[in-house]
């Protein structure tokens, strides 16, 4: 028997409650996350071994450039002859490192269900319509102040098997690249205001309610177009070793 | 500033993240070419269908700047065009098979001989890095291999099975678990 959403419910309110007593601040989800329930086989029980080597391969990291984009794929409402359905959005932001410094001319890739909440993916089979005008992938190079921007449709909330009755809040998945391969970065984005939020335990698996906060966009009204499309700002800090942050000229 | 927290992969990013030639990274038909491959598995030993694997590493020569064309698109149809062949960009991506089987193709790295993997995967909250030591000399003045206790170093080798074929697995989870690295 699947266990219901009241018990997962309540395993991540003792998780909140755990979290709160041991008094240390943790910005990543533990991956030991038991409320979500596909980690239980899938992360290391040793500790992670501490690498301090300065000479670290890991500490550059892959470049991209004009060949590996398109001018079409941060828009992903012109990829097919005709338009898709749902409601236009706008979501943009800067890419940061945790020295506030704008991340340049790096990849940030996304993709998302479609207006229902359906993926263009065949494992997807969850009987919402397919739109044959969207995919839901785009691509992107960060600008010089480390900004990008994606036109797209607001993604629907969809059912998966974690639990009995489990719907997952609207969200789009970005990846992202910093000038360290130690600053990569999957992660989603959800939406303001979404009643989904606090039922969901991939959300709730970062367990720090500040930490939780930034995987929210802001609405920005000044960013919605007339006529067009609604705007929502996320701007998001890449992690990694503070020789990457703190010392300059890395 | 504080950092934007880690999501799992999911498991639909195949039309989105994986690209035509993903894994190989060594220009083509280039003579040095070695192959390395393997599978991921869970703690139940059960293949992870689902796995993305990203490889980053240095030049033969030892460089480290990579070289953009990894994902090379086509301005015509908006597809992708494959890399160009030539130019050795350092970046590798693979999704793993139903068998949850990997392979790359590449050159082997100038320095100690090491490619650095970042894990992703359904079911995992956080990626995880760890490397992939091809065998050569310079193993041995590795700071990383000389703090492993043998048993455990043991997951971070790969093992040549015929000459430029390399097999490397990653287990995560149970008794042969691979070591996993933290660089903060
Ligand atoms: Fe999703």
């Amino acid at each position: 028997m699947p266990p219901t959403q009241q018990s997962i419910s309540e395993e991540i309110a003792r998780e909140h409650e755990a979290y709160a007593r041991a008094g240390s601040v943790r910005h990543h989800p533990d991956r030991g996350y038991a409320p979500y329930r596909s980690s239980l086989l899938r992360h290391p029980r040793q500790p992670l071994v501490a690498v301090r080597d300065p000479e670290a391969v890991e500490l550059s990291g892959p470049a991209f450039g004009v060949t590996d984009v398109t001018e079409l794929d941060g828009d992903l409402t012109r990829r097919h002859t005709g338009e898709p359905l749902g409601e236009r959005i706008v979501v943009t932001g800067r890419v940061l490192d945790r020295a506030g410094r704008p991340v340049r001319g790096q990849l940030v890739e996304i993709w998302q269900a479609n207006a229902s909440g359906r993926y263009a993916h065949q494992r997807d089979q969850h009987p919402a319509p397919l739109d044959p005008n969207f995919t839901g992938a785009g691509r992107q190079l960060t600008d010089d102040q480390g900004t990008y921007r994606f036109t797209t449709v607001k993604p629907g909330a969809y059912p998966w098997r974690n639990h009995t009755n489990a719907w997952r809040p609207a969200h789009i998945h970005f990846s992202l690249f910093g000038t360290a391969f130690t600053q990569r970065l999957v992660t989603q984005m959800y939406f303001p205001g979404d009643p989904l939020l606090p039922y969901d335990p991939i959300l709730q698996s970062v367990t720090d309610d500040a930490a939780r906060a930034r995987l929210v966009a802001t609405y920005d009204h000044d960013l919605s177009v007339p006529e067009q499309s609604l705007g929502y700002r996320w701007d998001i800090v890449l992690d990694g070793p503070a020789a990457t942050w703190i010392e300059e000229g890395r | 500033m504080l950092p934007t927290p880690s999501q799992t992969v999911g498991p639909f990013y195949g039309y989105a993240l994986p690209f035509p030639g993903g894994g190989e990274i060594a220009p083509a038909g280039h003579r040095d070419t070695v192959a390395v491959h393997g599978r991921v598995l869970d703690g139940a030993g059960e293949a992870i269908p689902d796995a993305l694997l990203e490889v980053w590493q240095p030049a033969p020569d030892g460089s480290r700047t990579g070289a953009p064309g990894s994902l090379r698109r086509d301005p015509v149809t908006g597809g992708f065009a494959g890399r160009d062949g030539v130019t050795f960009t350092g970046f590798g991506r693979v999704a793993t098979d139903a068998d949850g089987h990997y392979s790359l193709r590449t050159l082997a790295p100038g320095g100690v001989p090491y490619l650095s993997v970042c894990l992703f995967a359904r079911g995992l909250l956080h990626h995880l890095f760890t490397r992939i030591y091809l065998p050569g000399a310079d193993l041995a003045a590795d700071p990383l291999l000389a703090s492993l206790e043998p048993g455990r170093r043991g997951t971070l080798l790969a093992a040549e099975e015929a000459p430029g074929t390399y097999r490397f697995d990653l287990r995560l989870q149970g008794p042969e678990e691979t070591v996993f690295l933290d660089f903060n």
